[in-house]
């Protein structure tokens, strides 16, 4: 006590004073901002790349991994067109899967943890979402596809050198991170997904010159072209691609990376901010998962069924993230969102 | 010594002006009028303060092109940082930014000198009847003030009888609001002691001007705007329960769609507390706690921003979706402090405002050192029949609103309005008020067709712990309409940046 009687703020002894819904809109900016720049990666190399049997794009494949057929249908007739299909993956409010939709969410959440975040996250953001506000129909036929899907991750990548390089590394960092590394995780199965719905009927990868062209692009699409060259220089086979996104350690979209900074990020929170007692569960479920990856060969995994596979990673991210979200942030929900990890 | 900054105006105007002042004033202001009105800027004659003039000369420097290029600029920067409210039309909802006007209003130091011991004396004489009435009640007994206005004062909270707070203080923020007559006299048009808005205005509009304006403001001895957010904290944490050592401050916000969202979360980090929503707090055992992902940590001072009747659907609105079930009675046992305290708007109705000169003389002894508007209470019957009589020639406001809304100017209404007026009027007396038409001053404004004399006001902010302390400035808002004399920001009206010279 001092002899004046004046009382400062508390400092030190405050060090767990994050607010849940702090938390959990952290993760969710995070993890929205993560989904649109790959949701743009998706568009780009099935507009380039995945066709049909006979030839047209592959439009149809997206609604399948991101499991939106049936919201698809309600908006749209089916078969999925290109220009139906840009509409309602970029443009369209309703759809919670649309890049706009999602654009509006992670500015939401942001402006929920709008007292945590950085003035230059939150300005890029801004001008991120407005834009995307004003994209028509018109402007992505102007402009081509392509150009708006670079335009849109660089603006991603933007948000997320931004963050690296003004947000404060607290607690609240550590959320932002457990959301962009779990939607990472989950992106990554997507992506490998897709191929697995342009395979012909009977589900066996081949190793044809029109497969090696695609697969090439699912390479492409997550920026891992030249790093799966440098460690595979002599040939493109399915197994060495799908290994290469998976289990590679070095490559910052593969599935074991990301898992291992989930459990790392998990790992701070539980030492540094003496959060062991709501940490070790969840721990537990995501070094089970990581054992799984770890414990099977890529040839082992195809056999047994890639996308099977596939879906039973997106079921545990999904149900990790419902654990997390029990543990850290029990009762309150912050802002209504889909639900994002039931591929059924 | 820093890099010289970018140099538009002469340098030297200054000391030109000294020699010629008739040229000097030309440029910008080459075409300006102020018919009647007491001008911040240029006065109406040649005794313009030395600050005043080095700031019209330089301004005078400028080109019309140049100011509005910096304009636009500015409303990109504030669209792009989200220094927005929000206004609500029957339909949308929608984000505006507040008006800048590029040209400050600048306060001498003899000025601020005046305004800051009058805000101080006012807050104190606010204070002491608070706990008056909320307590002994001698203002009433010794009939200073009409006891049915106080205590059936809708904004009277039984609540509080009886409660002690800490240090004894009601009003912890508070918001004058200030008009100059034509002669330049400063005058008090109302209190705010509730919730006052705007502050975060003043000093981003200071951050604003600095960055697009540096070749104005260079060498200028202005006050500082800076420390606002580190005394909030200091208040808050002065008139924490005095148990606690290491109080817990938080500020309590309706949320991300209300319309000063801006602004808590700017107050928030200016303080670096959280920002809780009403479902982030809990009560347990009469105690605060909010829900952090470490489980509940206590809180113990809250800077409230919403409105007595939303704070706890136990003690008021039981529909209040935004409240804390069981605030009130934590608050009541002492265990939290709220900022301001609950039952401030009785202090600051404009029923009640019209008894301030003589609750200052009574609660402290002294003259007021702010002069009020003379304010006809139509609760009176004098005060009724003599609004009825002039009320082309008055303003008339409900006592209960804010914003500007619903009131009447005499002056500028048709007679069909005035007919409409006199009915609500008589058919509720008691809820309205009436005070003559003040010729606002003016201060020169970036306007499409050049720069004119638009009416202004001025709300400065106290801090009220174990002292008060005034923010050197306050808001200048400014009716960006020809003529109006209405500046709120929901009816058309902008800011400018308020400079306060230090000599």
């Amino acid at each position: 006590m001092t002899q004046t009687g004046t009382r400062f703020p508390a400092m030190l002894a405050n060090l767990n004073t994050l607010l849940s819904r702090y938390g959990e809109s952290m993760m969710w900016l995070a993890r929205y901002m993560e989904r649109i720049e790959n949701l743009a990666r998706i568009l780009e190399v099935t507009e380039a790349f995945v066709r049909n049997a006979d030839g047209s794009p592959g439009w149809d494949s997206i609604l399948q991994i991101n499991s939106d057929e049936e919201r698809y249908a309600t908006l749209y007739a089916l078969p999925a067109t290109e220009e139906n299909i840009l509409a309602f993956y970029i443009t369209e409010s309703t759809n919670p899967t649309s890049i706009r939709a999602m654009a509006h969410m992670a500015r939401e959440n942001a402006r929920s943890a709008r007292p945590l975040i950085s003035t230059e996250m939150w300005m890029q953001l801004n001008i991120f979402t407005q834009s995307m506000m004003e994209l028509s129909t018109p402007d992505i036929r102007r402009n081509g596809l392509s150009g708006l899907c670079n335009r849109i991750k660089q603006d991603c990548q933007t948000h997320f050198g931004v963050t690296e390089g003004t947000l404060y590394r607290d607690q609240a960092w550590l959320f932002y991170l457990l959301g962009k590394y779990l939607e990472r995780s989950d992106q990554i199965t997507r992506l490998i997904d897709i191929r697995y719905h342009t395979l012909l009927p009977g589900g066996e990868i081949s190793g044809s010159q029109m497969d090696l062209t695609q697969w090439g692009a699912v390479l492409r699409s997550a920026a891992a072209y030249h790093a799966f060259r440098r460690l595979q220089p002599v040939t493109i086979t399915p197994a060495n691609v799908v290994g290469f996104l998976l289990k590679n350690e070095g490559f910052p979209r593969s599935l074991m990376l990301n898992l291992r900074q989930v459990e790392s990020t998990l790992n701070a929170l539980s030492t540094h901010y003496n959060l062991r007692h709501q940490c070790g569960p969840l721990q537990e479920r995501i070094i089970n998962l990581r054992a799984t990856l770890e414990d099977q060969t890529v040839e082992e995994i195809i056999s047994r069924g890639l996308h099977e596979y596939m879906t039973y990673i997106q079921d545990e991210l999904g149900a990790l993230q419902a654990e997390v979200s029990v543990t850290f942030w029990p009762i309150a929900p912050v802002m209504t969102r889909q639900t994002t990890f039931s591929p059924q | 010594m820093s890099k010289p900054v970018l140099q538009s105006p002469d340098p030297s105007a200054t000391s030109l002006s000294a020699l010629a002042p008739a040229k000097a004033a030309a440029g910008i202001f080459a075409a300006y009028d102020t018919p009647d009105f007491f001008c911040e800027l240029m006065r109406r004659t040649d005794d313009i303060p030395p600050a005043l003039r080095t700031v019209r000369d330089r301004l005078a420097g400028f080109d019309l092109s140049e100011l509005r290029h910096r304009t636009s600029t500015a409303e990109t920067q504030l669209y792009r940082l989200g220094i927005t409210f929000t206004v609500y039309s029957d339909r949308e909802a929608i984000d505006r930014i507040l008006p800048f006007d590029m040209i400050p209003r600048v306060l001498t130091a003899l000025e601020w000198d005046h305004i800051d011991r009058g805000v101080q004396q006012r807050v104190k004489a606010l204070n002491l009847f608070l706990r008056d009435i909320y307590h002994e009640r001698h203002v009433l007994r010794d009939g200073i003030i009409p006891a049915s206005l106080v205590l059936g004062n809708p904004n009277y909270c039984d609540a509080m009888v009886g409660v002690r707070v800490p240090g004894d203080v009601y009003v912890h923020i508070n918001g004058t609001d200030l008009i100059r007559d034509s002669s330049g006299r400063f005058m008090v048009l109302e209190d705010n002691a509730r919730t006052p808005s705007g502050v975060s205005y003043v000093i981003e509009n200071r951050h604003m001007m600095l960055r697009l304006m540096p070749d104005l403001a260079s060498g200028m001895p202005l006050r500082s705007v800076e420390e606002y957010g580190l005394k909030l904290h200091q208040t808050l944490c002065e008139v924490a329960p005095e148990s606690v050592t290491d109080p817990q401050v938080v500020l309590f916000s309706p949320g991300i769609y209300n319309s000063a969202y801006f602004e808590h979360v700017f107050l928030a980090r200016e303080m670096g507390v959280p920002l809780v929503e009403g479902r982030d707090l809990i009560v347990e055992n009469h105690r605060v706690y909010m829900r952090t992902v470490a489980g509940l940590r206590p809180v113990h001072a809250i800077y409230r921003r919403l409105n007595d009747e939303y704070l706890d659907p136990l003690a008021f609105n039981p529909d209040s979706m935004l409240g804390v079930p069981g605030l009130v009675e934590a608050y009541r046992r002492g265990n939290v402090t709220l900022a301001n305290a609950l039952g401030t708007g009785v202090a600051d109705d404009k029923a009640v405002y019209a008894y301030m000169p003589r609750l200052i003389r009574y609660y402290l002894g002294e003259d007021p050192i702010l002069d009020s508007v003379q304010t006809h209470i139509c609760a009176e019957p004098e005060g009724l029949a003599y609004t009825l009589a002039n009320m082309n020639k008055l303003v008339i406001k409900p006592v209960g609103e804010s914003g500007g809304y619903g009131l009447l100017i005499g002056s500028q209404a048709t007679q069909t309005e005035l007919d409409e007026f006199r009915a609500k009027l008589l058919e509720d007396p008691s809820n309205y008020i009436s005070q003559p038409v003040i010729d606002l001053s003016v201060s020169p404004t970036l306007c499409p067709s050049g720069v004119e004399a638009r009416h202004v006001d001025l709300r400065p902010f106290a801090l009220t712990g174990k002292n008060t302390w005034v923010l050197p400035g306050g808001l200048s808002r400014v009716a960006l309409r020809k003529g109006s004399l209405v500046v709120n920001s929901s009816q058309g009206g902008g800011s400018k940046d308020t400079w306060v010279m230090a000599r």
